[in-house]
């Protein structure tokens, strides 16, 4: 049961993939991408990670996607021209991907203590993982916050700065 | 419990729970109907049936009879696909909302709730986050400078207000301790209505955000600009007719019954009576069960009640007072309501 799950919504994923680049319009990209994180989720649950499958869904697929289609919308982005692309990316892309695919699979596959996860594992109960997450490594999650709210307040400032120039100008 | 077995059951229990679910939408509309019409001193529908009753049905059918129009310069696939988006989303969360007292029926099957899981809350709010899709999508593949705008202005509303709604949610679920349904109901189910979330468990000020949050992600009046009708025609399904329209409406009406689900079971105890055990059961396990469903449909109906209440005696928002309240007044306070929260069952 659980293979015939991860072969469908695997299969899914990569189709979806394959779309996002095939697809010449940015908003059926944008939506192929949601496809993508959604059959992301489901592997996800199928190995036991149920909090990680829905926080895969809310914030990726529902909140990041969101904004993605949102910028879409908003400049109207039409459909993109289609070129033939570098002559140097035709000749060596495909023999770059193999050798790049080929040096991640070696040393994942070199590297020792990397757990082992099958699919038909336990699921992970939401609060042992926070337990790890706020217990034993709570100084590296509080300074990803730290660093997630200086992003923020960047991002804030450079509209300020905008904003100061504009109302300035007039 | 073979997997075919638990499969048909599934299916029983989805299908009987999708016509219930339709079914109340439908009258859901009646209800909305009857009570505007009552608060602005008329009759509302009365013509068709004894006391108007079948109006539904008849609307119904009208959907389903009257031309369905295409506009020539749409985008075809997601004009389409838009309000199966909408009214899809808006009907999976049932799925995991149970609705009577734990129960187990032939062969180890829950026969009240669809399916009980582990993280039943946070697949709601995943489902509702997906659902803006439906709406902006619907609003740009129109092609029409009044949908785009009412979809812009209702998915900046949908995610404005979702912060809110999640932070709203986080105290029950620290005094719960759980984010399955069943469990976050029977921690509040003892002294009856004394131990409710939003008396006993002092979460007024969660249930007071999560009420304003639920209006705005609902589209609903006193925050319904997404279709302000006098400034965008229709909003985001003005280019849509006949059964298209329809699943937008239909859509907007069960996610105004899933919210009032949701908000009964966090704050209101789900199907746990007002007397606690005061009362004692009556009667064999057949009628426990039924007065378990009464509680629980009675106060999502209390909640439908005032929705449309609101509806017929509060005036439009205007947008830039839409944002400010949301984000600086429902985020701030639903910040400082978790922080009360946890400082409460810390010094407890």
């Amino acid at each position: 049961m659980h293979l015939i799950l991860f072969i469908f919504f695997a299969g899914f994923c990569l189709a979806g993939a394959i779309n996002l680049l095939l697809q010449s319009h940015p908003i059926n990209s944008a939506l192929s991408l949601i496809v993508v994180m959604t059959s992301l989720a489901v592997l996800y649950l199928l190995l036991g990670a149920e909090f990680l499958a829905i926080a895969q869904i809310i914030v990726y697929a529902g909140a990041i996607m969101v904004l993605f289609v949102f910028v879409v919308m908003l400049l109207n982005a039409g459909r993109e021209e289609r070129t033939l692309g570098s002559r140097a990316a035709r000749v060596i892309g495909l023999p770059a991907v193999v050798a790049l695919f080929a040096l991640f699979a070696t040393v994942i596959l070199r590297t020792h203590g990397l757990g082992v996860s099958s699919a038909s594992q336990p699921i992970t109960d939401t609060k042992e993982l926070s337990a790890v997450l706020f217990r034993d490594l709570l100084l590296p999650f509080e300074v990803t916050s730290v660093l997630i709210l200086i992003a923020i307040l960047g991002a804030v400032a450079l509209a300020q700065l905008d904003h100061g120039e504009r109302t300035a100008s007039k | 419990m073979t997997i075919l077995e638990f499969f048909l059951w599934s299916l029983l229990k989805v299908a009987v729970v999708t016509v219930v679910l339709l079914m109340s939408v439908a009258y859901t509309v009646l209800l909305e109907r009857k009570l505007v019409g009552r608060i602005q001193n008329r009759w509302g529908p009365s013509r068709v049936g004894p006391f108007g009753l079948l109006q539904p049905l008849v609307d119904g059918a009208k959907s389903f009879l009257k031309e369905d129009l295409i506009p020539t310069a749409v985008y075809r696939p997601l004009y389409l696909l838009a309000p199966m988006i909408a009214l899809g989303c808006a009907l999976i969360s049932i799925a995991v909302i149970p609705f009577g007292a734990p129960n187990t029926g032939p062969h180890g099957i829950d026969l009240f709730e669809i399916s009980n899981i582990n993280i039943g809350l946070l697949v709601i709010l995943g489902v509702t986050s997906v659902g803006v899709y439906g709406i902006a999508l619907a609003g740009w593949s129109s092609n029409s400078k009044y949908s785009l705008l009412g979809s812009l202005r209702s998915s900046a509303q949908l995610i404005s207000y979702e912060l809110a709604l999640g932070l709203s949610l986080v105290g029950v679920v620290l005094r719960a301790g759980s984010f399955n349904l069943r469990e976050i109901v029977e921690q509040q189910a003892r002294h009856g209505f004394m131990s409710w979330n939003i008396l006993g468990g002092m979460q007024f000020v969660a249930f007071f955000i999560y009420l304003m949050a639920a209006f705005a992600e609902t589209n609903r009046s006193p925050f319904d600009l997404p279709e302000a009708e006098s400034e965008l025609t229709g909003g985001y399904h003005t280019e849509y007719s006949s059964m298209k329209f329809a699943m937008f409406f239909m859509a907007e009406y069960a996610n105004m019954i899933n919210v009032g689900c949701v908000a009964t079971l966090l704050f209101l105890g789900g199907w746990t009576s007002p007397m606690g055990d005061l009362m004692h059961p009556m009667g064999g396990p057949v009628v426990t069960s039924l007065f378990s469903i009464f509680w629980f449909v009675i106060k999502v109906f209390a909640f439908l009640f005032l929705y449309v209440w609101v509806r017929g005696t509060l005036p439009r928002f205007r947008y830039d007072q839409l944002m400010n309240f949301g984000w600086r007044f429902l985020m701030p306070l639903a910040i400082l309501n978790i922080v009360g929260t946890s400082l409460w069952l810390a010094y407890r």
